[in-house]
């Protein structure tokens, strides 16, 4: 079989867009768990508005890799008909909800994440990314703030919260590596000038959460444990249920429209 | 009664009758207050127990779309519980204080949002039903006497409009697709029909707070008059659809101009109301359990805050 140089990186673009929906998506449907299980009315609120931020970017992305593939796909097929192994987020966003502290230890570190991303992803060759950028950036800003605020909160209000911050701190540290390991595939589509090469926004990272927790009067974690393989499909035992759950309804009624 | 409270309480009725507002700082009855504590706290609480049914379905909506729309749709819910709660507190009352008498089971919440939602059919149905019927009531509460809650209902009632249209069209979609789509919505239409129309209450005949609230225009339309409005409205919505109608004996009245229909169940609505609706216990249990463990974030919030205040203090000092 001969692929020419043009299908391979159509592949690699579409698997791209692909894993950025996958992230959003699975973090989007996590935030989305706590409707009605907020600590107050306002949390639930908000943390509707994160979600959904979440799963429209998600619908972006996929939607995009769908155009690119063609065959009538379209973002549901990514989404609900698609297995555990075919899925590509990074494991951090799979971890169940998890208490509030958990939950914003985790937006903490994706939105500072995402705070250095998406400006990059920008200025990508591709247009398309560079322009679901543009749209999740502000949203990104917004994210930032509020979860900057409540870990200063949390870390800097009462012995239990600190307690727990600290606690979802080292559960959760094991999971932020893989995000700045970009592998063949990006490195390709980095060299091309379309992806962004993660392995430079880790100093940056590391340091504004440094400088958060400081503030929080929370400790950064020094385990030295790191848990791989969201981007090959290699993930927890977690995500597994969560699509159980979200895909169930679509797969029994195939070609049903909704 | 003395005379002054006498003159107090003719111009308050003189201003209620020359539909004028009240105002949380106005002279009202005792009982007028009271009257609308009730009914606005248990109008907020409704909002936020009714997160959990659809709530129920935000995990599992069978597209992205919808997925987005039902999450917008519980998130605007959580904002009209807000907005309500707001205008009860304007009355002297504390949302910890309402939130308390739900969860001990002073207060009550729509009986509807005790019926379960078994399938993604159920989410329609509460959408272009449960909504809808709520939108009949509110519609009429815009006008309300109160200027705190007639000002809330005038906002939720731009939302709730949008969720009516979107539970139709989750309808439209079962009922133009496959056979067991159009299966289920015939099955969640035929399931919250009734209790859709039990949640405008007992006849007027029967209604505790009725003729009080009417003469302060709390209300302003009766629980039967309200009702016979839904269903009139329904009847085309159903044809639309291509769906079968529930009541069975429904008929056009040509003389008194609207749809006579079967009497409603009132053995299941007090039933229900009463405690033996499938998720009566699971609602409360669900508000408190959330409650109790968010106690830890509210008390860490009071902790920070009062520390901030300490700090600007000693740095002023
Ligand atoms: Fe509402
Ligand atoms: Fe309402
Ligand atoms: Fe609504």
């Amino acid at each position: 079989m001969n692929i020419s140089n043009k299908d391979n990186s159509q592949a690699d673009l579409i698997e791209y867009a692909t894993r950025l929906g996958d992230d959003s998506l699975i973090l989007g449907h996590r935030i989305s768990e706590w409707a009605s299980n907020g600590p107050f009315l306002e949390e639930d609120i908000a943390l509707g508005n994160v979600a959904l931020d979440y799963i429209g970017r998600a619908r972006m992305y996929y939607t995009y890799a769908a155009e690119l593939t063609g065959e009538g796909k379209t973002e549901d097929d990514f989404a609900y008909l698609r297995n555990e192994r075919d899925f590509s987020n990074y494991l951090l966003n799979e971890l169940p909800k998890g208490d509030f502290a958990f939950t914003i230890v985790r937006q903490l570190f994706i939105d500072v994440f995402n705070s250095l991303f998406l400006p990059q992803l920008q200025t990508s060759a591709n247009e398309h990314l560079a322009a679901i950028a543009s749209k999740a950036v502000k949203e990104t800003r917004y994210h930032l703030r509020r979860s900057k605020d409540w870990s200063i909160r949390l870390g800097d209000g009462t012995e239990e919260s600190h307690q727990r911050m600290q606690k979802a701190l080292a559960d959760l540290w094991g999971y932020v590596h893989e995000m700045f390991e970009p592998d063949e595939l990006e490195k390709r589509l980095i060299a091309q000038g379309i992806a962004v090469d993660t392995a430079n926004l880790k100093e940056q990272w590391l340091a504004e959460i440094t400088e958060t927790l400081n503030t929080a009067t929370l400790e950064v974690p020094e385990a030295e444990w790191a848990v791989r393989g969201g981007r090959a499909g290699h993930h927890t035992e977690h995500l597994g249920h969560l699509l159980c759950v979200m895909q169930s309804v679509h797969i029994r009624y195939p070609g049903a429209k909704w | 009664m003395s005379q002054n409270e006498l003159s107090l309480e003719t111009a308050f009725q003189n201003k209620i009758d020359n539909e004028l507002k009240i105002e949380p700082k106005d002279w009202m009855p005792e009982a007028y207050r009271k009257n609308l504590i009730r009914q606005i706290s248990q109008h907020a609480h409704s909002e936020v127990i009714g997160e959990q049914p659809e709530g129920n379905w935000i995990t599992r909506a069978p597209s992205l779309r919808r997925k987005a729309v039902l999450l917008s749709k519980v998130q605007d819910e959580a904002g009209h519980g807000l907005y309500l709660y707001s205008a009860a507190e304007t009355l002297g009352i504390s949302r910890a204080e309402m939130i308390e008498a739900l969860q001990v089971g002073k207060a009550k919440y729509a009986s509807i949002f005790n019926y379960p939602t078994q399938t993604w059919g159920d989410i329609g149905a509460i959408g272009w039903l449960v909504d809808g019927a709520a939108i009949c009531n509110q519609v009429s509460l815009q006008r309300t006497s109160y200027g705190p809650y007639a000002r809330s209902m005038i906002r939720i009632c731009k939302e709730e409009s949008f969720h009516q249209r979107q539970g139709y069209q989750i309808m439209l979609e079962l009922a133009k697709g496959t056979i067991e789509q159009k299966k289920m919505a015939q099955d969640s239409l035929n399931r919250f029909y009734w209790p859709s129309l039990m949640m405008f209450g007992p006849h007027d005949s029967e209604s505790a707070h009725s003729e009080k609230s009417m003469k302060w225009k709390i209300k302003r339309e009766t629980n039967d008059d309200l009702r016979q409005k839904f269903i009139d409205q329904t009847v085309p919505q159903i044809e639309f659809l291509g769906l079968e109608h529930p009541d069975k004996a429904l008929k056009w009245n040509e003389e008194r101009g609207h749809y006579d229909s079967s009497e409603i169940d009132w053995e299941e609505f007090y039933n229900v109301i009463n405690g033996n609706g499938h998720c009566n216990r699971q609602r409360i249990e669900h508000h408190v359990k959330a409650h109790e463990e968010g106690a830890w974030v509210r008390d860490a919030q009071n902790a920070y805050t009062a520390k901030v205040v300490l700090r600007a203090a000693q740095a002023i000092a």
